[in-house]
């Protein structure tokens, strides 16, 4: 299993890079792996997310979704696309220390 | 009396009936399946009424024909699963109460989820849907007299129900067009959320090579948000715009409004179910199978039955007080029609992606998988008739619910 170093900590990741376990994360690692993902800094409509996401995954054991995240997280989805470009449930939940979102067949 | 109640009579639901009612014994048990409409449709005929091959008549059977002696039919509604207090109500407000529970009550498309869809003034008259009958019909319609312009075949979201039929249906548009001698003023356009044309890398690669040759235009990782029915244009969450004269939608597939209702499902209405066992996570007298499932599996005909032997098996040990077994794998099993008489095969599971081989015989077929041949395109023509006169019926079928690498090469 690779490892990487965030935060002066050393993590198993994925070969895709997202942390293999998430109790491993710890918020000062977020920014680190925002700029790998292209995201100078964040502020903190970010955070609003990602501790939205760390919260409902603690609580259900699942990565929420887009959906979830605006139904339940109050999150709009223009703003999740704005926020995390490309691709904001994979990008968001990697920052945020979660595995791969499931993807759907 | 011990009473089994299962909850919609599609696939699903009516192999589950006429898998259970032969076996369990009738002194001891009751079985009741409620559903709300009389007709059976042929699901994967749907994908051939666009294109003059199949009729509405093609794809019609009624339900009644299809359940076995012995089990109660209730044709309603139903207003709300009360898991707790192992109750079902109806529309109608009897309550029917349950000691097990077989939910499959399905996915069903729901085009007022994507803004401008359904209420932007161009449903049903440039825009079409061909995953309900209604949508294919008025669309068979439509095509009879187009004269040509960019057909966009959009999906909306992921997962949607027999992931490999938008891909069919531009496949055949392709071969449609061009017996109607206009392929050369249709310009296709297939628009996804996915990163490429299909899920899986192997089988993914392999498809986009067919759009490719099929001069059929590929643009991946297109998350919609609106449609704008007044410029023709379908927009995405980060602003790129697609133009089309004719749309066909794949809207967001849901799971049955009573699941909400009940407060059983997830953000799409789907039920957490465990991915192997097929019981619901929260309640242990309640399966859910088919469609109305969160697995992360492709929801299709195919993956109902062969969870249908998996749940058989396991229900039967619930009733006796046994450990349920592990059995499902994801198996899923795929005729993609490919146009101008060819079809092409796969297979798969959760762990294992479509691979190259034979099926269902190793080393001699007569399928052949991840590739394309005029024997695959029969095979599909020919499950209409397995699907109503074995699948149905619970019959024994010479496959195997797990998946089998035999006849795969690597």
């Amino acid at each position: 299993m690779p490892t990487k170093t965030y935060a002066g900590k050393t993590v198993e990741v994925t070969d895709e890079g997202f942390l293999v376990n998430p109790d491993d994360w710890t918020e000062d690692m977020a920014p680190e792996i925002a700029k790998e993902e292209g995201i100078e800094e964040l502020t903190d409509m970010h955070w609003k997310v990602i501790r939205f996401m760390r919260e409902d995954f603690k609580e259900r054991g699942q990565i929420p979704s887009i959906r979830r995240m605006k139904n339940v997280g109050g999150i709009p989805t223009a703003d999740l696309y704005k926020l995390f470009p490309g691709a904001p449930a994979k990008k968001a939940a990697k920052i945020a220390g979660l595995g791969k979102p499931e993807g759907c067949v | 009396m011990k009473k089994l109640l299962i909850l919609g009579a599609g696939t699903a639901g009516t192999i589950m009936a006429n898998k259970l009612a032969p076996v369990l014994d009738k002194s001891e048990w009751e079985i009741t399946i409620v559903d709300r409409e009389e007709i059976h449709y042929y699901q994967p005929g749907f994908l051939f009424i666009p294109f003059g091959i199949y009729t509405r008549e093609d794809i019609i059977k009624p339900k009644r024909d299809f359940f076995p002696p012995g089990v109660e039919v209730i044709m309603s509604e139903i207003e709300q699963i009360m898991p707790d207090d192992n109750k079902v109500k109806l529309s109608n407000g009897k309550i029917l109460p349950y000691d097990y529970l077989i939910i499959a009550t399905g996915s069903r498309v729901n085009p007022a989820e994507i803004e401008g869809l359904l209420d932007g003034g161009g449903w049903r008259q440039n825009i079409f849907d061909f995953y309900t009958p209604d949508g294919a019909l008025a669309l068979a319609k439509y095509l009879k007299y187009w004269e040509g312009g960019r057909l966009v075949v959009n999906v909306a979201e992921m997962p949607i129900k027999c992931p490999v039929a938008p891909l069919e249906f531009v496949f055949l548009a392709d071969w449609w067009f061009t017996e109607q001698g206009i392929r050369d003023k249709v310009e296709i356009e297939y628009v996804t959320p996915l990163p490429g044309a299909f899920t899986k890398p192997r089988a993914a690669k392999f498809l986009g090579n067919f759009l490719e040759k099929k001069n059929i235009h590929l643009t991946a990782d297109f998350n919609i948000a609106r449609v704008d029915a007044g410029k023709n244009k379908i927009v995405s969450w980060d602003e790129r715009e697609v133009e089309y004269d004719l749309l066909v939608t794949i809207p967001t597939n849901m799971g049955a409004d009573v699941i909400a209702r009940s407060g059983m499902g997830d953000d799409l209405n789907f039920i957490p179910t465990d991915k192997h066992t097929l019981q619901s996570k929260k309640w242990e007298n309640i399966f859910v199978i088919g469609d109305a499932t969160d697995l992360p599996s492709s929801k299709a005909g195919s993956v109902a039955h062969f969870e249908a032997e998996v749940l058989y098996e396991n229900f039967l040990r619930a009733i006796d007080g046994r450990p349920l077994l592990p059995k499902f794998d994801g198996h899923a099993n795929c005729f993609i029609e490919s146009g101008f008489g060819k079809g092409i095969l796969i297979d798969f599971n959760y762990d294992v992606e479509p691979l190259p081989g034979k099926y269902p015989l190793p080393g001699i077929g007569p399928f052949s998988l991840l590739e394309e041949t005029r024997m695959n395109h029969w095979g599909k023509m020919m499950f209409r008739w397995v699907y109503w006169n074995l699948l149905l019926k619970g019959s024994e079928m010479p496959i195997e619910a797990q998946m089998n690498m035999a006849g795969k090469r690597q």
